[in-house]
């Protein structure tokens, strides 16, 4: 009986297996590739294209408004306006902690510019459409690469950059690319938002080369193997417009998810646009869901950065900069992983990996110091950007972020910070001959803002946004990493965390009154016994 | 031949022993959410200690309804008389094999210091301790209620100031069990009903 049992069993599980596995065959076979024009069939593209305008200028030719669109965004204008100060912010006009600035590098920063030389020599922008880089962002095959030094440019042939030095650089086929144009991918957004800082996971401390093929303990929802999203999933693209900048970020978002196909000004790359407010589920979902009241959602699900095998940089003193080997190059040496710890035309800097962020109260408002502006030497460290946030303004929640030290060049006489030139080809750039007082003078000067003479160095912070690298569910932060004295959230203020906060004098003192108490009815019950004992013996006595 | 009396009735019983484990593990699991010590894992001792304190709410809503109902209530009406003369014994005459100033009865179950120390607790500190923890559960929606003045440090105050209040009630009450006719006696009463009588 149970034979013909088991049989039956392995019989019907067979049939579903059959059933199922040709139900999913058909869906597939049946169905085509979701892009309905195949650019490589486009007799605008089947021509050898020598430099990048001339791709773009085939691209525009279907795709009309495509350059006017990319030509009206952050991407192309390196410019935003701040919405708290109605200050003008984004690379071309603040200094970072990193390589500083832009505005005075562009020939080298704009190998990570959606343009050909969009960017002219003293910043301003270029009105050419076919200016506009297509393929940085639309290149499938991996093989596109905007090489340092040349504005932006690409060309099909080799190039010897700087002329006469002998460096050449390789050129690219633009043909094949543009035939295999497509949508974005975590490669192409990649190829510059994983490298910001100047190296690989540098800036960003979750943003890194390791996101290009995920697994799922280093993103949940860019897994390969799974959801595998793409930048764009979350950050939905309309018009070229790609929204979740850090210049403007969402610190709170209090709506519902958001239906499909629903446009408009929401920021569609928050996690409550998908999640909702009451994303939990299971026993504990309520208790959690109302942690979102002061928590950012990426404050427990973002436990660590740089957790891909890739290190992010935590701080950089130029200050150190300078120093040479014995055959006069710059010094360079490295720790153990490989990482850039001194480098003579760079300074000393600091990596980690897995580093846990910093927590702060963050209500989407940050405010810069541009190097147009006076520092004050009473405030030391000088916030490059500050996140402002507080318990008390009711639309803050506690943030993670990653921290950048920096100490960096300003001028000690007019209080500001410096603008410098470290790229290029002549001998006011710092990287060529290691002298300060030239390059921050070059770059004052393309900047258009007045120099002393004289360089000093100042301690710097940055502040970045903590967004990806989202965990698993069970490599999320546990309660106890906060609930507890000297845990992550220790230098929160202005809310009661269980477990963190009591009151001393309350637990000292009653706790002097258990210990009095418990010997107190030792005692008693000591002198009870002996007592007793003495009756006792007295009784015996009296016998 | 020692007298014996029928004082504490099955639910009572049931009522105090179930109370008293509920209790002694809210103290254990809520010393360590208060940071004293790491047994369950924070997580773990916080739901636990929130499993443990709606049975206990419910046991409450049990007992609550016996008192009324059995008129039991009147046991905890506090009256000055003899009060010091239970100082005394517990501070004196119990050394001296002294006799016991209360006679214990089926209607006088606890004696003068007894009454206060249990009315005490169950009118002060429990109430204190169960309105701060409810508060506590619910503090995301305290706005809501019309709460949102409500500082959480003061409530969490509260809720350990009751903590430690049953703590030290733990300790004497416990001790204070060995006082009976022998030492077991009080413990033998509050299991089987009957006490020894002095």
């Amino acid at each position: 009986m149970q034979r013909v049992l088991r049989a039956a069993t392995a019989l019907l599980v067979g049939w579903l297996v059959v059933v199922s596995g040709s139900g999913v065959a058909f869906a597939d076979t049946d169905r085509k590739s979701a892009v309905t024009a195949d650019h490589g069939k486009f007799k605008e593209l089947d021509q050898d294209f020598q430099s990048g305008p001339e791709v773009t200028r085939a691209c525009l030719v279907c795709h009309t408004e495509a350059a006017d669109q990319v030509m009206h965004t952050q991407h192309w204008k390196w410019e935003f306006v701040n919405p708290k100060s109605k200050e003008l912010v984004g690379k071309r006009h603040v200094v970072n902690n990193y390589c500083t600035s832009a505005v005075s590098n562009l020939h080298a920063c704009t190998s990570c510019h959606v343009g050909y030389a969009g960017l002219t020599d003293k910043g301003g922008l270029s009105t050419d459409p076919e200016r506009v880089d297509c393929l940085v962002c639309h290149d499938t095959t991996g093989s596109y690469r905007k090489p340092s030094g040349l504005n932006g440019n690409v060309f099909a042939k080799d190039v010897e950059m700087p002329p006469g030095s002998g460096n050449i650089i390789r050129g690219t086929n633009l043909k094949r690319i543009a035939q295999n144009v497509g949508k974005t991918s975590r490669q192409t957004c990649g190829s510059c938002h994983f490298f910001g800082g100047g190296g690989d996971g540098v800036k960003q401390g979750e943003m890194d080369s390791s996101l290009e093929e995920p697994d799922k303990s280093i993103d949940v929802h860019m897994n390969a193997d799974g959801l595998n999203f793409t930048c764009a999933t979350c950050h939905q693209t309309e018009g070229h417009h790609v929204p979740g900048s850090r210049y403007a970020p969402t610190a709170v978002d209090k709506d519902p998810a958001r239906l499909r196909g629903m446009t408009g000004e929401r920021n569609p790359a928050t996690c409550q646009s998908c999640h909702g407010q009451t994303p939990h589920k299971g026993d504990q979902a309520d208790r959690l869901d109302s942690h979102s009241r002061v928590l950012a959602c990426q404050t427990c699900h973002v436990p660590a950065m740089a957790r891909g095998g890739v290190s992010t940089m935590l701080s950089w003193d130029w200050s150190t900069a300078g120093k040479r080997d014995e055959k006069g190059k710059p010094l360079s040496i490295r720790d153990d992983l490989g990482n850039p710890i001194y480098k003579g035309h760079k300074g000393t800097s600091t990596f980690g990996d897995n580093v846990k962020p910093d927590y702060i109260w963050f209500n989407g408002d940050v405010e810069y110091t541009l190097p147009t502006e006076k520092i004050e030497s009473a405030q030391r460290p000088i916030y490059i950007n500050k996140f402002l946030g507080s318990p008390e303004d009711g639309r803050s929640k506690i943030w993670p972020i990653k921290t950048h030290v920096g100490k960096q060049p300003y001028d000690p006489v007019n209080k500001t910070l410096a603008v410098t030139q470290l790229a290029g080809a002549n001998d006011t750039a710092y990287w060529t001959n290691l002298n300060w007082e030239r390059a921050v003078a070059a770059g004052m000067k393309t900047a258009g803002l007045p120099f002393s003479g004289q360089v000093g160095f100042i301690e710097t912070v940055s502040q970045w946004p903590v967004n990806h690298m989202v965990a698993p569910k069970e490599n999320t932060v546990g309660c106890s990493e906060c609930h507890t004295k000297g845990g992550r959230l220790d230098k929160i203020e202005g809310i009661y965390i269980t477990g963190r906060d009591s009151t001393p004098w309350l637990d000292n003192a009653m706790r002097v009154l258990v210990v009095l108490t418990l010997l107190g009815v030792v005692a008693h019950g000591a002198m009870r016994i002996l007592m007793s004992k003495k009756r006792q013996t007295r009784n015996l006595g009296d016998h | 031949m020692a007298e014996h009396i029928y004082i504490f009735k099955r639910f009572e019983r049931f009522w105090h022993w179930s109370q008293a484990t509920l209790i002694i593990f809210l103290l254990f699991s809520g010393l360590e959410i208060h940071g004293w010590y790491s047994y369950f894992g924070f997580e773990k001792a916080v739901e636990y200690h929130t499993i443990a304190a709606w049975i206990l709410v419910g046991l409450w809503c049990f007992a609550i309804f016996w008192h009324l109902t059995t008129g039991e209530w009147k046991q905890y009406i506090p009256s000055t008389k003899n009060v010091m003369a239970m100082a005394n014994y517990y501070l004196f005459g119990i050394f001296r094999n002294a006799p016991h100033p209360h006679r214990q009865t089926a209607l006088t179950k606890h004696n003068p210091l007894q009454k206060l120390a249990y009315l005490f607790i169950l009118a002060i500190v429990g109430p204190l301790i169960w309105t701060t923890g409810w508060l506590m559960l619910f503090s995301d929606v305290w706005a809501d209620w019309g709460l949102g003045g409500l500082v959480p440090a003061w409530v969490a105050f509260g809720h350990v100031v009751g903590a430690y209040l049953m703590l030290l009630f733990l300790i004497v009450h416990v001790y204070l069990t060995t006082t009976g006719a022998t030492p077991l006696a009080h413990i033998k009463a509050m299991i089987t009903g009957w006490e020894k009588v002095h």
